[in-house]
């Protein structure tokens, strides 16, 4: 047993860093530091900086784009995307359906659609919930029939993660309404510009406007965008949601989050001394700190155990990182809250991430004025992603027999 | 020992649940947001009218000669209909500052207008370097002749931006952080030399920074000693934070009937969620948060009018650490039973969870009163 990581790695670990100092837009950079969003082209773009370099798709078999990198390379890639910061590549493509493409799809799903995941030439969202079927996915309504060469889909996803900009999304539908729930589901792709697709933005307690609701009126689908086969889209699903699950602990963006906060609650005062000199908010800060690194610790021991799991099966303890990762993220917005004090009160509308910055200044602190929607919006992270209830489930039932 | 209202207590309930429960819906809340104001200047008419404007003053001030109980069951109210109406800063804040802080003519002359619902008061206190201190005072008096130029920087004023008159606390004499040496100034809004910039809230409500540039106030526009207003200001932020606890306590019963509601009609694996026995102890654990809650809320109304400085302060800091405590934790258990749709703008919990995160920065925060607290010896002193 030796924890450390070796000479390659660490120097892996610098070469990567030195790739995001020399090709990320500082004022990008900034904008993720702040806790702002960035446009969609601006993660068109990055995305396409990563992906001319080879690293669009590390974790991707080599034949179609990965890098062959080691779990611990990959580990590291990951977590030095996420510490920097800069954006991650959108998930909804390179973690999830590219991955379940490549390994249930079709030879010209693969050809077709890998490398634009890859490239970002189209953006993924993806259609699971519906009003009616959230922890209970296996529930859900929406309904494709076979008629000729298409499916006809009819229904509603909702929760739906950036529809607004989405080229495609990826649906869970009831093709045999018969059979026992989990057994009549399958796994669509289907083109957002298709005649009978509405999307309608939900705005979040924000202010933000990130999920939207997906309406399906009479949406005709070539059956050639079935993935794998009919009615084994469920076990498709489980796939995708294992691989969700380990990339929702987020270690590297946590400890960059730690990092900021040690660094503003420097400048900040509580009283005449800098707020990092107080004894009860600097222990609140190390004790975040400490499960931080018990977590970091945990997800490398999954890493590692990686090689010698049985490909493609997802380690139960995926729900002890997923439980941990949204906790600690949580807290460290509650620490945030805590140095920024008064000033988290005034509400300041984001600009638009496209517009210029505007010349009126902030009101109080530069960078208070997404420290209490941060707090806000992250409560989904222990709501999405399979909630932390149902992680518990899972930890119960698979890990303990109970 | 009573825990109960009185008669005339219970009356005023009655009423003001009234109210609350008829034209507070959360739609008509919307609405009243996006007045010009920020708020709906009828309903003020109508809490004028029912005399919520004139609880805590004396009658011979137009008002009905009410304490922390009285204050206590409005602020009730108004937390669970998550009122957005200048309540606390003119009734609670400027009103309590010219009750305690103001001569005879300076009540005389405001106090029935603020509870006939014609005039509006802020406390302009913070500034950006404060934090929950409310001894360190930057913005400057200096005595003119008979009266007084102000000059600074005040932030997150409440209703800053469409009061009528400023209490404003500025620097006599001393240096940043001396508790001595601290005035207390009423000053007409639209005075020359001030500059308000208004803005929305977290929470829904409206604030303001206001900048003051050689602000003339008059012989007139000084509450009490030039050099003394520190206590008078304490005091009144004890019962700000009793009020606070008290919406506190409307706004945390609320969300868990909201919730509670929610997990008995929500399916999932075809049965209600609240058949969960996980989801049943997080709502039974915040219960426990709530009535824990209740009782300092209690003690802050028992505590708010004490003349024992030290005593009515620990009191308060105590109140005040278990009202962001259990609020922390309601809020949070209220939107994670509630699911994807707890976060969002069109249900109500999303908002009853921000105005309570909201309540625990105003007047410092549970860790702030933590500290008060312990340094001032804690609760249970030896006999
Ligand atoms: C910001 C955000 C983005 C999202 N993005 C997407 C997306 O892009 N695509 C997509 O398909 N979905 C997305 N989701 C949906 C997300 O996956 C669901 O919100 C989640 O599955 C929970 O479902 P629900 O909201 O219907 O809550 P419910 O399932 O109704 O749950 C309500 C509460 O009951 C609890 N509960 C439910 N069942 C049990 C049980 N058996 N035991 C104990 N407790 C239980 C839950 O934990 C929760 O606390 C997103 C959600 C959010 C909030």
């Amino acid at each position: 047993m030796d924890l450390r990581f070796t000479p390659e790695e660490n120097a892996f670990r610098q070469e990567v860093r030195g790739f995001f100092r020399d090709n990320l837009d500082p004022a990008l950079r900034a904008k993720l530091v702040a806790g702002h969003h960035f446009s969609k082209q601006e993660l068109v773009d990055w995305t396409r900086v990563l992906n001319a370099k080879g690293w669009g798709v590390p974790h991707w078999p080599v034949e179609h784009g990965g890098t062959g990198w080691t779990p611990v390379q990959q580990y590291i890639f990951l977590e030095e995307l996420q510490a920097f910061p800069a954006p991650a590549p959108l998930a909804f493509g390179v973690n999830m359906v590219g991955p379940v493409i490549y390994t249930f799809g079709s030879e010209e799903q693969k050809t077709h659609f890998l490398p634009r995941i890859a490239n970002m030439d189209d953006w993924w969202c993806q259609g699971f919930s519906e009003p009616g079927s959230g922890s209970d996915l296996a529930s859900l309504k929406t309904k494709a029939v076979r008629e000729g060469d298409h499916y006809v889909v009819n229904g509603q996803k909702t929760w739906t993660t950036l529809a607004q900009h989405a080229d495609w999304i990826f649906c869970l539908v009831r093709t045999d309404p018969a059979a026992k729930k989990q057994e009549g589901i399958s796994f669509l792709l289907i083109d957002m510009k298709t005649p009978g697709i509405t999307v309608r933005p939900i705005q979040t307690i924000d202010g933000g406007v990130e999920v939207n609701e997906v309406f399906f009126d009479d949406v005709r689908v070539p059956v050639g965008n079935l993935v794998g086969q009919e009615n084994k889209g469920w076990d498709y699903a489980k796939f995708l949601l294992g691989n969700e699950r380990t990339n929702i602990a987020r270690v590297g963006v946590s400890k960059e989050r730690l990092r900021r906060i040690r660094e503003l609650a420097a400048i900040e005062r509580i009283g005449e001394e800098p707020m990092i000199r107080n004894p009860r908010f600097r222990e609140k800060l190390a004790a975040v700190e400490v499960e931080l690194k018990a977590l970091e610790m945990t997800q490398l021991r999954v890493v590692a155990a990686e090689r010698t799991r049985e490909k493609g099966k997802p380690d139960p303890a995926s729900s002890v990182l997923k439980i941990k990762g949204s906790e600690i993220q949580q807290m460290t917005t509650e620490l945030l809250l805590d140095v920024v004090g008064p000033y988290a009160l005034p509400y300041a509308p984001e600009p638009d991430a496209d517009a210029h910055l505007s010349n009126e200044p902030p009101i109080g602190p530069d960078w208070a004025s997404s420290v209490a929607p941060t707090y806000f919006n992250w409560r989904k992270v222990s709501i999405y992603g399979g909630s932390n209830e149902i992680q518990r489930q899972i930890i119960a039932k698979a890990i303990l027999g109970l | 020992m009573d825990f109960d209202l009185s008669d005339e207590q219970r009356l005023l309930k009655e009423s003001v649940d009234r109210l609350v429960a008829d034209r507070y819906d959360f739609e008509s809340r919307n609405r009243f947001r996006s007045e010009p104001d920020g708020f709906s200047r009828e309903i003020w008419a109508q809490f004028a009218e029912l005399g919520l404007l004139a609880v805590p003053f004396a009658e011979e001030h137009g008002g009905i000669g009410g304490g922390p109980v009285e204050t206590m069951i409005v602020a009730e109210a108004f937390g669970r209909g998550l009122v957005v109406e200048p309540y606390l800063s003119t009734v609670i804040l400027g009103g309590g500052l010219l009750r305690h802080g103001g001569s005879e003519a300076q009540k005389a002359e405001i106090l029935p207008a603020v509870a006939a619902g014609e005039t509006t008061l802020a406390f302009a206190q913070v500034e950006r370097g404060s934090r929950y201190d409310l001894f360190d005072v930057a913005t400057t008096a200096r005595q003119d002749g008979e009266g007084w130029i102000l000059n600074g920087e005040k932030g997150v004023v409440l209703h800053g931006d469409s009061a009528d008159r400023l209490l404003v606390t500025a620097r006599t004499g001393g240096s940043r952080r001396d508790r001595h040496g601290i005035g207390l100034f009423l000053v007409d809004a639209k005075a020359p030399g001030i500059s308000r910039r208004g803005y929305p809230t977290q929470d829904g409500m409206r604030a303001a920074e206001i900048s003051f540039d050689n602000v003339r106030v008059g012989p007139d526009g000084v509450l009490g000693d030039p050099g003394g207003a520190l206590l008078v200001v304490e005091r009144v932020a004890d019962e700000a934070i009793a009020a606070l606890c008290a919406e506190s306590l409307g706004i945390m019963d609320r969300m868990r009937d909201l919730t509670v509601e929610y997990i008995k009609t929500r399916k999932q694996f075809g049965v209600a969620i609240g058949s969960f026995q996980a989801l049943q102890h997080r709502a039974a654990d915040m219960v426990v948060a709530i009535e824990q809650a209740r009782s300092m809320t209690y003690f802050a109304t028992m505590m708010a009018g004490e003349d024992n400085a030290a005593e009515r302060a620990s009191a308060i800091a105590a109140a005040k650490v278990q009202i962001g405590r259990s609020g922390r934790f309601v809020g949070q258990q209220a939107v994670q039973l509630h699911g994807g749709v707890g976060v969002t703008m069109e249900y109500s919990i999303g908002h009853y969870f921000k105005r309570m995160t909201m309540i625990d920065t105003a007047f410092g925060d549970a860790d702030h009163h933590l500290s008060r607290l312990a340094e001032g010896g804690g609760l249970f002193k030896a006999a």
